[in-house]
């Protein structure tokens, strides 16, 4: 009987999400625990990985695994102030905050990142998260990362955007800074703050991306404009830096228009 | 090692032990099925499933495969890290395998708990949990512990019996303790009663003893109204401030903490009468009345039994409430301390008593004889077993209106069965058709249905008393969360592990007792209590506690100095060296991992939480299984 209705799961191409989570040892593991020792029932799509706090889940964590195919994932963490670790989860919401930025300018709809507060004790509120998530998931279709080149080539690009010094040590700042001020103890102005990440992520991602594609085959500047979506001088512009950072090298002009190509580090890749 | 000598790195040998947890997980996750495929799964030397892998042959498996396979790193997958980990390291630790080479795969919370109705696609995820945990397994590395020194001095919150209890037991071992009380008085709870269940003392003469040893023992410094401030620091090495009423916060440091502070009863608002007609009382209001002599003249008494509680304000049974009408309605009948002084009003029953109390004792065996007879019909029509017009021997009539009694133990159904010797009424009543406090000409009268009778009927009765549930102290969140340990769905405290670790949190170094826990009586409230302090004393008497070799390590040849990482640790534990380069101290830092996830040149490394260990796992779940 169940090895009927699997069959039949396979031949139609039924869909289903893969969803991971990421859930702080102290309240939303325990609180997913509960969960269970509850009978609180949800979807089985989600696979839950547990680190000690939601501070640990870097961009890249993340954003390597939507590469991988995830189509959605949800970090856990503990409400403010119950963070096993005190500030933990104030670094949780920014890194989220970058996270999302760069889904966004990789075109993928920033719905399929969750950031959930669940407390030891919300046994039942993990199931409700858990199912409206996978519902919203189901929505929203496959993220298609595996199917579509061009998808994990953004996707890599937000990746490697995250890794960068300029974004990491941002957002790393970023909650002291708004917290404690600067480094002169003037306040910082949220918003003034959030308008330069905003942009760093653009820049970033927007060079990221150039490597990725120009790594898969060498393009012209016309090209990569007309691929990324992006005024061609502003194009010129990022290659310039890529020029003078060793990250990209013209190559075998055709005709007259140089193409570019991803300078491979090392070799491997 | 000696493969690695030659370069040549050695494939991980992987044991993998799937448990059925009885039928907890075998009952909705076919684990021959999880088992067969983890046996498939790349450097997986040996699988096998338990019925009960925590239990003594579970774990004598495990060690045992782990030398005849020769595994070098060790996947249960059962139920939760966060109760049955360190049993399952500390197997593996017996084997000889270090600690640090065992993942956990938690099917039963995460699994098979969640999707009870989906065999097939529990089962899936089983097996996508245990490949998760093979790729997980497959990078982890040995590590070795630092130990901590700890403060012999221990912090027991709440002067109840409870903390009282704990903190006597502590300071006995030889160990300073802080007791913090909110009151201005040890004692608790039991202050407010007036006779205590199954014995002849009364709480006074049975708390006083108890404060008189605390006072006496040098060990405790008492900290009356007072609370605690703030806490800072970790198991062993506790920064606590109490902030008193009136005096300076106090500073003291301590190694371990002791929870204690007790419940409250509800205050059944809107319910039955309550605040609405005159002498409609609480179980505790009518205690204090009982203290006071202050009660009127009685004939007819009603207790209502689960006011509040079984799904009406509260879900849950509030576990001494039965006990406690029995008790206080025993105490009735027989008139204790001249409680009713009724009597004394009326020599000629007073004297009829006297009377008729051996006669009471020479009725022994009859009593016996009825008891065999009404426990034979059952307690549904317990009632119907007094004979009408058989009053108890003070000439009260007594009724309990119940939903079921529960006189569990022992001790509780003698006494239940002493209640009904004495003619107490045990009348049910289910939640669908409550009783009915109301005023008719003036007169105070109960409406109830009948169950066995079918029919309605109602009595006059000159008192109402009503047991309302032990709830837990509303300003319970503030502990917790200065304490970082959860409260429960009720709002008690929650211990780590309702069977193996019940006086636990799942926060090492705090621990818990007494009825902040669920409602206990006395006897259960101090031997948790002492339960507790022993619990506590462990890492006392050790001196040190093992910390985990979870911690942050800084590649110093990535590090650029930019400080972006001392700037985010919460605990201080990283700091500059002479280089400008960032370093790490160990027994500070507690693997939060925030500075791994801020560095911005990708040098520092979580040990056993590696972006290579965490994204293997991960991607492991994207697979096709
Ligand atoms: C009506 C009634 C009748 C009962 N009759 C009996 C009986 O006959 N026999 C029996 O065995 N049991 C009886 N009990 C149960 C008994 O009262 C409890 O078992 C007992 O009080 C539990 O002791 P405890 O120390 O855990 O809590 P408590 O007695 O509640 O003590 C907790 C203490 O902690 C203090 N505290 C609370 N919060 C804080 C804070 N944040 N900081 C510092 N201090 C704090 C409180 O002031 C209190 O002193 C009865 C209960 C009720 C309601
Ligand atoms: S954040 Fe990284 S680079 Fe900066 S000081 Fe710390 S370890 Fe060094
Ligand atoms: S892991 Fe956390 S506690 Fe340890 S050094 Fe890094 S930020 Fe500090
Ligand atoms: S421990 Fe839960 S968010 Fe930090």
């Amino acid at each position: 009987m169940t090895h009927h209705s699997k069959k039949k799961h396979e031949s139609e191409g039924e869909w289903e999400p893969k969803i991971i989570g990421f859930l702080c040892n102290w309240c939303s593991y325990a609180g997913a625990d509960l969960c269970g020792v509850s009978r609180f029932q949800y979807p089985t799509n989600i696979r839950l990985v547990r680190v000690m706090c939601s501070t640990r889940i870097s961009p890249h964590l993340v954003l390597d695994v939507f590469e991988a195919g995830a189509d959605g994932i949800l970090i856990g963490g503990c409400h403010f102030n119950d963070c096993h670790y005190m500030t933990g989860n104030f670094h949780t919401e920014k890194r989220v905050g970058l996270m999302k930025r760069l889904l966004k300018e990789a075109g993928v709809d920033e719905k399929r990142l969750r950031l959930e507060w669940v407390s030891a004790s919300e046994g039942e509120k993990f199931s409700k998260v858990v199912t409206e998530f996978t519902e919203e998931i189901q929505k929203l279709g496959p993220c298609k990362a595996r199917t579509d080149d061009m998808v994990k080539a953004k996707i890599s690009a937000a990746d490697d955007a995250s890794e960068t010094f300029r974004l990491k040590a941002l957002v790393g700042k970023e909650y002291n800074l708004l917290s404690k001020g600067n480094a002169y103890g003037e306040e910082v102005d949220p918003e003034k703050l959030g308008g330069i990440i905003d942009a760093a992520s653009r820049d970033e991602f927007e060079r990221a991306l150039i490597l990725e594609l120009a790594r898969i085959r060498p393009m012209s500047v016309k090209q990569l404009g007309m691929v990324m979506d992006v005024p061609t001088d502003k194009i010129l512009r990022h290659i310039v830096l890529l020029r003078q950072n060793s990250k990209i090298a013209m190559e075998h002009p055709e005709g007259f228009t140089p193409v570019y190509k991803t300078i491979a580090i090392g070799g491997e890749q | 090692m000696t493969d690695e000598a030659n370069g040549e790195k050695k494939s991980p040998r992987i044991g993998v032990f799937i448990c059925h947890c009885g039928s907890n997980i075998g009952g909705f996750v076919d684990v021959k099925a999880v088992t067969e495929y983890a046996a498939t799964l790349p450097d997986v030397a040996y699988a096998t499933d338990n019925l009960y892998t925590c239990a003594e042959d579970g774990l004598n498996n495990i060690k045992e495969s782990i030398k005849e396979h020769n595994l070098d790193r060790v996947i249960v997958s059962s139920c939760t890290p966060r109760t049955h980990a360190p049993l399952f390291q500390r197997t593996c630790e017996a084997a000889g395998l270090n600690k640090y080479m065992f993942t956990f795969v938690n099917i039963r919370e995460h699994c098979s708990w969640v999707h009870m109705k989906d065999r097939e696609r529990a089962t899936q995820k089983a097996k996508d949990l245990v490949r998760m945990g093979v790729a997980r397994a497959r990078f982890l590395e040995p590590q070795e512990e630092t130990k901590i020194d700890v403060t012999q001095a221990a912090l027991v919150v709440g002067g109840g019996v409870s903390g009282m209890t704990a903190a006597l037991s502590l300071a006995n071992m030889g160990f300073p303790v802080h007791l913090v009380e909110k009151d201005n008085e040890l004692g608790g709870f039991v202050r407010n009663l007036h006779g205590l269940m199954n014995t002849k003392k009364s709480a006074g003469e049975t708390i006083e003893p108890l404060i008189d040893k605390v006072n006496a023992q040098k060990n405790i410094t008492q900290h009356l109204n007072s609370r605690v401030a703030t806490v800072e620091g970790f198991i062993g090495n506790y920064d606590v401030t109490i902030g008193g009423d009136d005096a300076e916060p106090k500073e003291v440091k301590v190694g371990t903490i002791i929870v204690a502070t007790g419940a409250v009863p509800l205050v059944p608002e809107g319910l039955f009468g309550y605040k609405e007609h005159p002498n409609v009382v609480t179980a505790t209001e009518f205690e204090e009345l009982c203290k006071k002599k202050d009660i009127p003249k009685l004939k007819n008494v009603a207790f209502i039994q689960c006011v509040g509680s079984r799904g009406q304000k509260v879900s849950y049974c509030s576990r001494i409430c039965c006990n406690v009408a029995i008790k206080t309605a025993i105490n009735i009948a027989e008139n204790r301390d001249n409680m009713l002084g009724v009597t004394e009003e009326k020599p000629a029953e007073a004297g009829g008593q006297a009377v008729e109390e051996p006669a009471a004792d020479m009725k022994a065996e009859e009593g016996t004889e009825r008891r065999r007879r009404r426990r034979g019909r059952g307690r549904r029509e317990g009632e119907d077993a007094v004979e009408e017009g058989a009053a108890p021997s003070s000439g009260v009539e007594i009724t309990v209106f119940n939903r079921d009694v529960m006189a569990y133990g022992v001790e509780h159904e003698l006494e239940f069965n002493k209640a009904r010797e004495k003619r107490v009424k045990f009348i049910r009543y289910v939640p669908d058709n409550l009783p009915k406090v109301t005023m008719k000409d003036g007169n105070l009268e109960v409406g109830y249905f009948h169950e066995t009778l079918k029919m309605e009927r109602s009595m006059p009765v000159d008192m109402v008393i009503l047991s309302t549930p032990l709830v837990s102290q509303p300003d319970a969140s503030t502990l917790s969360q200065l304490l970082k340990v959860p409260l429960g769905q009720d709002g008690f405290f929650q211990e780590a592990h309702v069977k193996l670790r019940p006086v636990d949190f799942a926060t090492d170094g705090v621990f818990v007792c007494g009825t902040c826990r669920g409602p206990a009586d006395i006897a259960e409230a101090a031997s948790q209590a002492a339960a507790a302090a022993s619990r506590a004393a462990i890492p006392l008497a050790n001196g040190f506690v093992q910390a985990e070799a979870l911690t942050s390590r800084v590649d110093e040849t990535k590090c650029t100095g930019c400080g972006t990482c001392v700037e985010v640790c919460p605990y201080g534990a990283l700091r500059k060296n002479e280089e400008g380069i960032s370093e790490v101290i160990a027994a500070a830092c507690k693997g939060c991992g925030c500075c791994g996830a801020t560095c911005p040149e990708g040098a520092i490394t979580m040990t056993h939480y590696t972006d290579q260990q965490l994204l293997a796992e991960a991607k492991a779940a994207l697979e096709e299984g």
